[in-house]
């Protein structure tokens, strides 16, 4: 059986055990600051990003900017303006989802990646087969780095998690960078105090 | 393309026949160095990620028996099914089984490098089954029928006009167009449908966890997730040598792979399967293809370390001038070259070769792999096993006789200086390879040795 034989033979050839590093130190920035870096990264790869002072300021904003689209889904029970997202187990009835909104509870300010697990994106397919994604969180919810990201995560349990980072995108053709390669188009993220 | 017989210094030639587009890829490769050295200096840490990483890896080298059984015990514990592979015809045998066990023909695929390695588009294609890979660049060289000729950037050798042609053959977009723009939106029109439409999903695989059972696969187009999320099966595949120890390890690779890679600060994505989604079925198959016999040679089993970031290949003088295509294997570029003799050192007898040895590769490996070193050690195992060509083992044995007597030493240094001032024709010849794309130098009047002996007392 090729297990037993790939676990023998690697028993045989590999080196004697050499010990795990410590871990990286974890660093302590200013709430603001974080904020800032993550506005700057974010808006550097092609993501929009609204720092607002109260979560109710955040529907008016949405419901401007996404006038023009048919179908939106929202996966927020706050955001009682916008539709409601209901589950259909099958993927491909999201087909024509024009805009998704959810709630993140984990944004690194490094690499302005938001953190979403498959109980915040109702289904997994949804935040990749949206033409624009909205993601929402909140200030407290910003970290440095991912080495504070995976120490928030720590053991958590989720069946599908995955960080985004801007909108889908490609450099394939001469690295010319193009937007909305398979995913979302445009990335709009709100900050909310 | 039929390059199977043709060595790099052949493929090189090709190449360089179109020294516009050599500098072209020269330049472009190199524009994506200095992105990466940018984003990299802005991490003040740099240096010590790159020192964590190596020693993460190098645990888990040393652990891999027991991680593999670890993370195979968790992602069945998962809901995953797990399948393990000797060699390539095994690993494209187990893909084929599940594709047949569910009735599916047709397939589509992300990106990886593992099953480019096992050659599984044409072994299911010779089944009669269709596969379409989904990344824009590997669909680009699949419709143009070449492999990729980098592992992040599969078309980087290709220019827009030729990819307008492409598309107005295989999907229809007007004769003439080249706009990145236009061609990357009737590119994801095309590939939507695929997605679709597909019951089955293949996606490579990142990193595997061994404390979790969960495997991460990190894109910028979106693709492994619209292939995986819509698909009834889900099938990962990847070598073994991707498992790390534990999750928090991620926040390392994670930082240093697009950075080292492209000078993004992370992928757009970074997914995370623990669970099949109710009603999919997920398989991952585990593949060796000569990765425990790598393991066993000491001077070379560093290689395994590699997390494919590319950036051994945008920096490397050599590579950035001959093209991904010259090494003729799946992997190219400096960490191709120490991969490739492993499975096959006559074939790839070549390959370590192509290298100056400068260690730029060396400098810019996010987990630290000797690859100039590694070049530098399989060249001398493969002269000792007699596989060295043999125009270059005469010129071996030449220099030694040479570099071993001071007075020969001596008198060849003189008579190089006097062929190239007085017959400089004589070099300056098609005869000499080292002529080809260079000017010979001028002749220098007398030897470092000469001018020491005068001047110093």
């Amino acid at each position: 059986m090729s297990r037993d034989k790939i676990l023998a033979a690697l028993r045989q050839n590999q080196p004697e055990s050499v010990p795990l590093p410590s871990s990286m130190p974890l660093v302590r920035v200013e709430i603001l600051e974080l904020q800032a870096k993550f506005k700057t990264v974010a808006e550097g790869i092609g993501s929009t990003v609204h720092l607002v002072d109260e979560f109710a300021a955040i529907q008016p904003l949405i419901l401007a900017r996404f006038a023009e689209e048919k179908r939106i889904l929202s996966t927020i029970g706050e955001l009682t303006a916008l539709p409601a997202f209901e589950l259909n187990s099958d993927p491909h009835t999201y087909a024509n989802v024009d805009v998704a909104i959810f709630k993140s509870g984990l944004g690194v300010a490094e690499n302005s990646a938001l953190w979403l697990t498959e109980d915040q994106m109702g289904i997994r397919v949804l935040p990749f087969i949206t033409q624009h994604i909205v993601i929402l969180i909140p200030l407290s919810a910003l970290v440095p780095d991912m080495h504070a990201a995976y120490q928030k995560i720590g053991e958590a349990e989720y069946d599908f998690g995955t960080f985004i980072a801007g909108p889908s995108k490609t450099a394939d053709i001469e690295q010319s960078l193009v937007l909305g390669a398979h995913g979302p188009r445009s990335m709009t993220i709100f900050i909310y105090a | 393309m039929n390059s199977e017989t043709k060595t790099h210094p052949e493929l090189s030639d090709l190449f360089n026949k179109d020294e516009q587009r050599v500098d072209w890829h020269d330049q472009t490769l190199w524009w994506i160095r200095q992105k990466r050295d940018k984003s990299a200096h802005s991490i003040p840490e740099w240096e010590i990620l790159r020192e964590k990483a190596s020693e993460i890896k190098n645990n888990a080298l040393s652990n891999l028996a027991d991680y593999l059984v670890s993370f195979e015990q968790k992602a069945l514990a998962n809901g995953i099914i797990v399948h393990w592979a000797a060699d390539a015809q095994e690993h494209n045998e187990i893909v084929h089984g599940i594709l047949q066990k569910h009735g599916i023909r047709k397939m589509v695929k992300s990106k990886s490098m593992l099953t480019e390695e096992c050659h599984l588009n044409e072994y299911l294609e010779k089944q009669g089954l269709e596969v379409i890979d989904s990344d824009l660049g590997e669909r680009i060289v699949q419709l143009a029928k070449e492999p990729p000729s980098h592992i992040v950037l599969p078309c980087i050798h290709k220019k827009k006009e030729e990819i307008g042609d492409l598309f107005h053959e295989h999907l229809g977009v007007p004769a003439g167009t080249s706009d990145p723009q236009i061609l990357t939106e009737a590119a994801r029109q095309h590939l939507r449908e695929t997605f679709l439409t597909r019951k089955a999903a293949l996606t490579g695989v990142n990193f595997a966890i061994a404390e979790t059972g969960e495997f991460v696969v990190c894109t910028n187009e979106g693709n492994a997730d619209m292939g995986a999320h819509l698909a009834d099966v889900h099938i990962a595949c990847m070598g073994i040598e991707k498992i790390i120890p534990k999750r928090k390890h991620l926040g390392v690779f994670l930082r240093l792979l697009a950075r080292s890679a492209t000078g993004q600060p992370i992928t757009t994505y970074s997914s995370h399967f623990k669970k099949p989604r109710a009603g999919q079925e997920m398989h991952l198959v585990l593949v060796d293809n000569g990765r425990t016999i790598q393991m066993g040679r000491e001077d070379f089993r560093a290689s395994l370390k590699c997390i494919r970031c590319g950036a051994c290949m945008n920096t490397c003088p050599v590579y950035r001038r001959s093209g991904g295509h010259s090494y003729n294997y799946t992997i190219s570029g400096p960490i191709g070259a120490i991969l490739a003799p492993n499975l096959d050192r006559e074939k790839y007898a070549d390959l370590p070769f192509a290298s100056t040895l400068c260690g730029s590769c060396s400098n810019v490996c996010p987990v630290k792999i000797d690859i100039h070193q590694q070049l530098y050690k399989w060249r001398q195992v493969i002269v000792q096993e007699g596989y060295a060509t043999s125009s270059k083992k005469m010129s071996m044995k030449i220099m030694n006789y040479t570099l071993s007597s001071p007075s020969v030493y001596r008198t060849a240094g003189k008579a190089g200086r006097w062929v190239l001032k007085y017959i400089p024709f004589a070099v300056n010849n098609h005869f000499n390879p080292w002529y080809k794309q260079r000017d010979m130098p001028d002749a220098p009047k007398e030897s470092f040795g000469e001018w020491y002996k005068k001047n110093v007392k």
